[in-house]
């Protein structure tokens, strides 16, 4: 039984590297290797598509951009929804309960059904193709979420917490930033983590908001499979270094990572 | 917990409101205002009433991109959502391998849709990938370009690969707040393996099962990067699910019209689909 249990998650584990080694295996092979031979191991080991990428300003400068927004937009998202989960959690009020399901139904709407919209709307305010659009545009699905986990985060603060610092003569903003925002730091964690990851990986909105200046390191590498014939090595070594910010986010909130899934009410 | 009634507390949720509103209602009020009217270009509309509506509804390629989302979705609902248990309930408790277990499989849900789409179309090529070479090698004609049954498969087990790792997390969670006592209670009772599945964790797991079953019909329901990258929506029509139709509709014909009334009935499914899961299944949890 005991060597059972641990089977089916190695198992897993293993169908969800097959990929990913592949990727990372072609990135290290010259095209002529990829396209000529079937080889496990890259026989010419090279690190030549890396090069051309640190060293290619329209290669590293997508990198750049996409890491732009992704930021802009995890710190305005946590920022925005921390009062706003605060009031959920503590508060009842006119059309709460209707506002709260008005804030997740957007997480439901298709981006595909808005990309033409928003390229209209961002043009017409003048900050197409500028990373504070694409910052904007992902707190469509970005700020429901991060209520939604702060909100469940908070509520397992127990209310005495708030009723304590006021009776200790804490004005409201100096309780809620010296001692609440505090109390729920993990919380915060896992939010940032969630907003990172949704407007990491997302690239229709991304892709549709920016033409040249703010383009994001996803759009520049379909242009390069298009354009310039399928230069396979770069395009796996391009994704290769994709997959590095997600893995060291995950590092820092590995510990909560699990509680964090379950968006903060397990 | 018992909250205050406080009407300032719509101070605190102001800027989330007027940003949210930014970016929901501005775009939708577009979206409704396309599928109203005709347009010829040049920003001249006519009113159009429900033409657009009436024809997106009886439109039979609508149909079909609607089916095709609806066996999609099932599928991987039906694949993901026991794997994905059976996973988290095999997973060790504690000691180091549970932070290696977790980092491991959340990679996939951190990679960018495009790579992941662009990562299996190269793993599944029958001539330089992995997976394409390895079927073919065992027996099977396998060629997801041109065989529409290859295609299906392949979409459905890039899906299962980059979403399972979601439900294992959040029924992984649900497990971890089971406190020890009832497991140990559950032994001096001598409840064998099934009954303290059936009766300790699947009622815990409850909570998270309808988030993840909600995450993942939404967010397959809203299937497009991914898809279009590996088969662009083909062979022929095969992999066309709604967002690719949607969009090989707005941005390759402009026809903005039929667009937007598709995009409304869309959003449309999206919403009841969704809210039906939700209600039923928190229905049977008061049971």
């Amino acid at each position: 039984m005991g060597r059972a249990r641990g089977l089916v998650p190695a198992v897993y584990i293993l169908f969800v590297l097959l990929p990913i080694y592949w990727l990372l295996n072609m990135s290290f092979k010259t095209t002529n290797e990829i396209l000529g031979s079937f080889t496990l191991f890259p026989s010419e080991f090279t690190v030549e598509n890396y090069t051309k990428i640190f060293s290619d300003p329209t290669w590293y400068g997508g990198y750049i951009n996409s890491l732009i927004y992704v930021v802009i937009n995890t710190v305005l998202s946590v920022a925005v929804a921390l009062p706003a989960a605060y009031a959920f959690s503590r508060y009842r009020f006119l059309g709460d309960k209707h506002l709260f399901f008005w804030l997740l139904t957007n997480r439901m709407a298709p981006p595909a059904v808005f990309a033409l919209p928003f390229l209209q709307l961002y043009s017409a305010v003048g900050l197409f193709d500028t990373p504070i659009a694409v910052a904007l545009a992902h707190t469509l699905f970005n700020v429901p979420l991060a209520v939604w986990i702060l909100e469940g985060f908070m509520s397992s603060v127990p209310k005495e917490l708030d009723e304590t610092a006021y009776v200790d003569g804490y004005s409201f903003w100096r309780f809620f930033l010296r001692i609440f925002v505090p109390t729920i730091a993990a919380g915060i964690g896992v939010a940032a983590f969630f907003c990172f990851m949704f407007s990491w990986v997302e690239l229709l909105l991304a892709k549709t908001l920016t033409s040249v200046e703010a383009k994001p390191i996803a759009a520049t590498m379909t242009r390069t499979a298009s354009t310039s014939g399928y230069e396979l090595g770069l395009l796996a070594a391009a994704g290769v270094l994709t997959i590095i910010p997600g893995a060291f986010v995950i590092y820092f909130v590995r510990n909560y990572i699990a509680k964090g899934f379950a968006l903060g009410r397990v | 917990m018992n909250k205050v009634v406080n009407q300032r507390a719509w101070i605190f949720v102001l800027p989330v409101v007027l940003l949210v509103a930014f970016n929901a209602i501005i775009p939708l009020m577009t979206v409704v205002n396309f599928s109203v009217q005709e347009t010829f270009g040049d920003n001249v509309f006519s009113w159009a009433g429900l033409t657009w509506f009436e024809q997106v509804l009886h439109s039979e390629r609508f149909h079909a991109a609607l089916l095709r989302q609806l066996m999609f979705t099932a599928i991987i609902l039906v694949i993901e959502i026991p794997l994905g248990l059976v996973i988290a309930l095999n997973m060790p408790r504690k000691g180091p391998w549970v932070s290696v277990c977790l980092v491991l499989m959340a990679l996939p849900l951190l990679i960018p849709w495009n790579v992941v789409g662009a990562m299996w179309n190269i793993f599944a090529l029958p001539d330089i990938g992995l997976l394409g070479r390895g079927l073919n090698w065992i027996g099977f004609e396998y060629n997801y370009t041109r065989q529409p049954f290859a295609a299906w498969f392949t979409m459905v087990l890039m899906d299962v690969w980059h979403w399972t790792s979601l439900v294992v997390l959040l029924c992984y969670a649900g497990l971890m707040s089971i406190p020890d006592a009832y497991y140990q209670a559950a032994k001096v009772d001598g409840a064998r393996r099934w009954a303290v599945f059936r009766h300790i964790q699947l009622p815990k797991l409850k909570y998270v099962l309808t988030i993840a079953i909600l995450l993942r019909f939404m967010d397959s329901f809203m299937i497009y990067t991914e898809a279009i990258v590996l088969t662009g929506g083909g062979p022929g029509n095969a992999t066309t699910f709604l967002s690719i139709d949607l969009q090989k509709i707005a941005l390759g014909q402009f026809d903005l019209g039929p667009a937007g009334a598709m995009s409304i009935v869309y959003f449309l499914i999206i919403l009841l689909l969704s809210w039906l899961f939700y209600t039923l299944m928190m229905r049977s949890e008061e049971k």
